[in-house]
């Protein structure tokens, strides 16, 4: 019972915060707004047992990927949304598109997927679990995403940074 | 043992020389080329010559097999040559007339320019026309036909920046394919009816055909050759080309359109022997056309004023004989009329071109007069040659074209008689051409100063390079040619020498094995319609033959000495009109007035051919053709496909608009597409 | 006791709304964060099934989707910034040079 009250809880608070995204103009407010969604959606994992994935979702995304999203805006200083002319094949063909596939998918999860139920805590994801099977059965898949990430971490300094810092830098050697 | 003649060198030691004289000739020296041209048409001429020499150890006919070239299913034609008796008379004539010919446009083209191509052209035509009369079957005698109008197109076109010229090589490659296509539908049903175009194949996949007296594809096949046949040796209705055909240079004249290429039709149909002896019917056209072509041309040619014109009609007229011949079943008389007609006309043209050279230029017999002192070789030789074509007792031309007449009348007295009047006008307007040019007063301008080229003498004026003295007799190059073609003209018929006047037909016994008669139960010499070879054979052979020749030697004499009267009717006539009464002609043109004016006019053939079939067929290419096929149809397909795509490309194109949201977009309804098809797929 | 398929349908109106917002929007980094927003509506998917299943690789793989995630950003971020320096503006419907 306990179980159901907390999940429509959070639940609505995610969705709210999803919502209020599409609505807001200025990117700060959406930005403030994914930060309460993925908040919430940490507690949700939380009720699904998943502690270590709700730690890691509120320190990395929340707390690194949010940040570096809301330090950007910050930085382009990024105002209101103005008006633009938008395109007509995204709103015809795109959003009916998509609202028929969701509803589509709810339906056949609706219909097709049984009553099963999940209890509280259904799958405890202790660290020691996870780590065992991280650095055992997943190996080669971790050491290849920290390589993607150093990748990533070098392409985003060359990218962001200006022409001259670049130049200056060859020279000094 | 048959020794292995190599004939295919014959054929291509010519078609060597053009290719050097092609190729390179624009940078060798006159000499050089002249060397190169000599060198193989003379080497062709002396392979004949030892041809000749082998011939009386080969078994005939002979044939040899250069290669393999078609084989389609049971179909086979081969690179093959073939050699007999008729083979061996036209390979002599080719190759020794050919040859002259060379030795003598060495000095009439000498002042030209082009001189290399003119050679290169000549002995090309060389080679076709030993490959037309070599081959073994009648596929690779089609190449050679077709070669030697291709021939014949560039030479009569040599001056092609004359307008004249260039339309007059048109005409004859035109005219000459409408008869090839006759000759093609005649090739195509030898094949559908007996699966092969070899000769030996087809004269004994004809044999067991009887006469087709009502007609029947036989009939078929012999017509549409003889259409063939009036294509290329200028018979009614498609001579037209001849005449116009005398803008091409006098040497080509003489070769092309006197001695060879027009025989190729005379030739062909001789091979053909067996197909034409089983349709009466069509040896009848054949009769007819040659008889009515004769008359027809001899009677433009009394008016005509270009020296070089009368000759090309008396061309015509002549090949009307031949085909007359062929006509009563005569092959060995047209081919007799053949061989002295080449060496005559030959002659003739040579000595005409002689005349032009020396008066520097000028064509027209009006113009001429009084030349017989001042170039005396070319007068002999072209007297020689006039007299033989009248038919003068004991010249080459009275016994072929007496044998030819003598034959005619055993078949029908009708082709007699018009064969007599046409001889009659022959004398007449070959001596009024001996008159007008060689007797009485000067009526040119070469003696007063330059006489300058008429036109179709050359581009160039001709009297620069002797201007100054007037009229000159010709080069030795020039008058050695004349003088042997006078010698045979003379003495060339003796070989043929008929029984009634006490020789024995050595010509006629030589070709008899290639003439003998395929029919089932006929005798073995080439008599048609004769009453008494259809008696059963209780006479023997030899009595038959005696009793025959006795009755009608008798005939033949009387007939011979109308022959003779008519043609020195015409050399008084002709004596008349232009030496001792010169106004006389002038005055009957004036009388006759309308009928003057159209025979003068060529009876205006060449007008209406233009009006009934070139105007509308112009007027159909240009409106049907061109403008509703090509451009609106073919054109139209592309360029509308063609726009058709840039129109679909141009509304395609506006999904690259480069904004992001409507990627996104598509991106998004295309993967709802995938979402619903697999909700679709897995809910079924 | 929460029936799996509330979860799942959850995790479908967060991706919903994720799409939407990148059809919609036009700030770019709008759009980016509704990126954002799809995935983390896939990471709840995953963690359910996780728990229905009873198998944990699946919070494992929500795992390296975070990591692949923030990498992604970062890039994308330094992208947008570079973007920003060239044409001077967030909007999206502005960058449309690439066309034909």
């Amino acid at each position: 019972m306990l179980h159901l009250v907390l999940f429509l809880v959070f639940g609505l608070i995610c969705v709210a915060g999803a919502v209020n995204l599409l609505l807001q103009s200025h990117p700060i407010n959406s930005a403030l707004s994914l930060v309460v969604v993925m908040g919430s959606l940490a507690v949700e994992y939380l009720l699904l047992g998943a502690e270590f994935v709700a730690a890691v979702q509120v320190i990395v995304y929340a707390g690194a990927v949010m940040v570096l999203f809301v330090f950007v805006i910050m930085l382009l200083n990024a105002g209101a949304e103005e008006h633009s002319k938008g395109s007509i094949i995204a709103l015809a063909l795109g959003v009916p598109g998509m609202l028929v596939a969701a509803i589509l998918i709810a339906w056949v999860l609706v219909t097709h997927s049984g009553v099963h139920s999940v209890a509280l805590g259904a799958l405890l994801g202790h660290p020691r679990d996870i780590a065992q099977l991280l650095f055992h059965d997943f190996l080669l898949p971790f050491e290849v995403t920290s390589i993607l990430v150093l990748i990533a971490i070098m392409g985003s300094v060359v990218l962001a940074s200006r022409p001259e810092a670049i130049e200056h830098s060859k020279k000094e050697g | 043992m048959t020794p292995h003649l190599h004939l295919w060198l014959i054929p291509i030691l010519p078609l060597i020389g053009a290719t050097i004289n092609g190729v390179f000739g624009k940078r060798f020296s006159r000499q050089t080329v002249t060397g190169v041209a000599w060198t193989f048409s003379g080497a062709a001429f002396a392979m004949a010559l030892w041809v000749v020499s082998q011939f009386s150890s080969l078994v005939l006919p002979y044939t040899e097999q250069l290669a393999p070239w078609i084989q389609a299913g049971s179909f086979h034609a081969e690179f093959g040559f073939y050699l007999d008796q008729l083979t061996l008379i036209m390979l002599l004539i080719v190759t020794g007339v050919g040859f002259l010919i060379h030795i003598y446009s060495v000095g009439y083209m000498w002042e030209e320019g082009g001189f290399y191509r003119f050679f290169s052209y000549l002995n090309l035509f060389l080679f076709f026309m030993l490959t037309l009369i070599l081959a073994s079957n009648y596929l690779l005698m089609f190449i050679g036909w077709e070669g030697v109008g291709l021939a014949s197109y560039l030479l009569i076109g040599f001056w092609f920046t004359k307008d004249s010229a260039a339309s007059a090589g048109k005409k004859a490659f035109i005219v000459n394919r409408i008869g090839d296509f006759g000759f093609l539908l005649a090739l195509f049903l030898i094949i559908q009816h007996f699966g092969t175009l070899d000769f030996t194949q087809v004269t004994s996949a004809v044999i067991p055909y009887g006469i087709e007296a009502g007609g029947g594809f036989l009939t078929a096949i012999a017509i549409l050759l003889m259409v063939g046949a009036c294509g290329k040796s200028a018979q009614i209705p498609l001579y037209v080309w001849l005449p116009d055909a005398m803008e091409g240079p006098t040497p080509v004249s003489a070769l092309i359109h006197a001695a060879t290429m027009v025989t190729a039709g005379v030739y062909m149909v001789s091979r053909s022997h067996a197909i034409f002896e089983r349709a009466p019917i069509a040896l009848t056209i054949v009769a007819i056309i040659g008889t009515l072509t004769a008359f027809f041309a001899a009677t433009i040619g009394i008016t005509q004023t270009d020296i070089k014109k009368v000759l090309a009609y008396s061309t015509v007229s002549q090949l009307g004989y031949m085909f007359m011949a062929c006509g009563v079943a005569a092959f060995s008389a047209g081919i007799f009329h053949l061989m002295t007609h080449a060496f005559f006309k030959g002659l003739l043209f040579l000595a005409a071109g002689s005349v032009i050279h020396s008066v520097g230029g000028e064509q027209d017999m009006r113009k001429m007069g009084g030349l017989r002192k001042k170039i005396p070789w070319t007068f002999w030789t072209m007297t020689a040659a006039t007299f033989a074509i009248a038919g003068i007792p004991g010249l080459s031309g009275f016994f072929s074209k007496d044998e030819i007449l003598w034959r005619a009348y055993q078949a029908n007295w009708i082709y007699w008689l018009i064969g007599v009047i046409t001889a009659f006008i022959t004398s007449f307007y070959m001596f009024r051409l001996w008159f007008m040019t060689f007797f009485g007063e000067y009526r040119g301008e070469a003696e007063s100063g330059h006489g300058h080229g008429h036109d179709a003498h050359g581009s160039h004026g001709h009297g620069d390079g002797h201007g100054h003295g007037g009229i000159h007799e010709s080069p030795k190059v020039m008058l050695i040619p004349l003088v042997i073609l006078a010698f045979l003209s003379v003495f060339g018929g003796y070989v043929g020498v008929p029984a009634a006047l006490g020789g024995s037909n050595h010509f006629e016994k030589f070709l008899a094995p290639v003439f003998e008669s395929t029919l089932p139960n006929q005798s073995t010499t080439d008599h048609a319609g004769t009453p008494e070879s259809e008696r059963g054979d209780q006479i023997t052979e030899a009595e038959l033959q005696k009793y025959e020749h006795k009755a009608e030697k008798s005939t033949e004499l009387i007939f011979t000495g109308i022959s003779v009267l008519v043609g020195l009717l015409g050399l008084f006539l002709a004596w008349l009109l232009y030496y001792r009464r010169p106004q006389l002609p002038q005055e009957i043109a004036l009388a006759l007035g309308g009928l003057y004016r159209g025979v003068v006019n060529k009876y205006y053939v060449d007008e209406i051919y233009a009006a009934v079939f070139v105007k509308p067929l112009i007027g159909i290419s240009r409106g049907v053709f061109w403008h509703g096929i090509d451009q609106h149809v073919i054109d139209a397909t592309l360029d509308d496909s063609a726009a058709g795509a840039r129109e679909v490309s141009g509304v395609v194109r506006r999904m690259q608009s480069g904004n992001l949201r409507s990627y996104a977009g598509w991106i998004a309804f295309g993967a709802a597409v995938v979402v619903v098809y697999m909700v679709w797929v897995g809910t079924r | 006791m929460v029936p799996l398929p509330y979860y799942l349908l959850l995790s479908g109106i967060l991706f919903a709304c994720g799409v939407a917002g990148f059809l919609i929007k036009r700030n770019i980094i709008t759009i980016f964060m509704s990126i954002e927003l799809m995935l983390n509506g896939v990471n709840l998917s995953f963690v359910a099934f996780a728990a229905q299943w009873q198998a944990l690789s699946g919070q494992v793989f929500v795992f390296f989707v975070m990591v692949v995630a923030a990498a992604e950003a970062a890039v994308g971020l330094a992208i947008i910034i570079a973007v920003y320096r060239t044409r001077a503006t967030l909007n999206v419907d502005k960058v449309d040079l690439l066309k034909l």
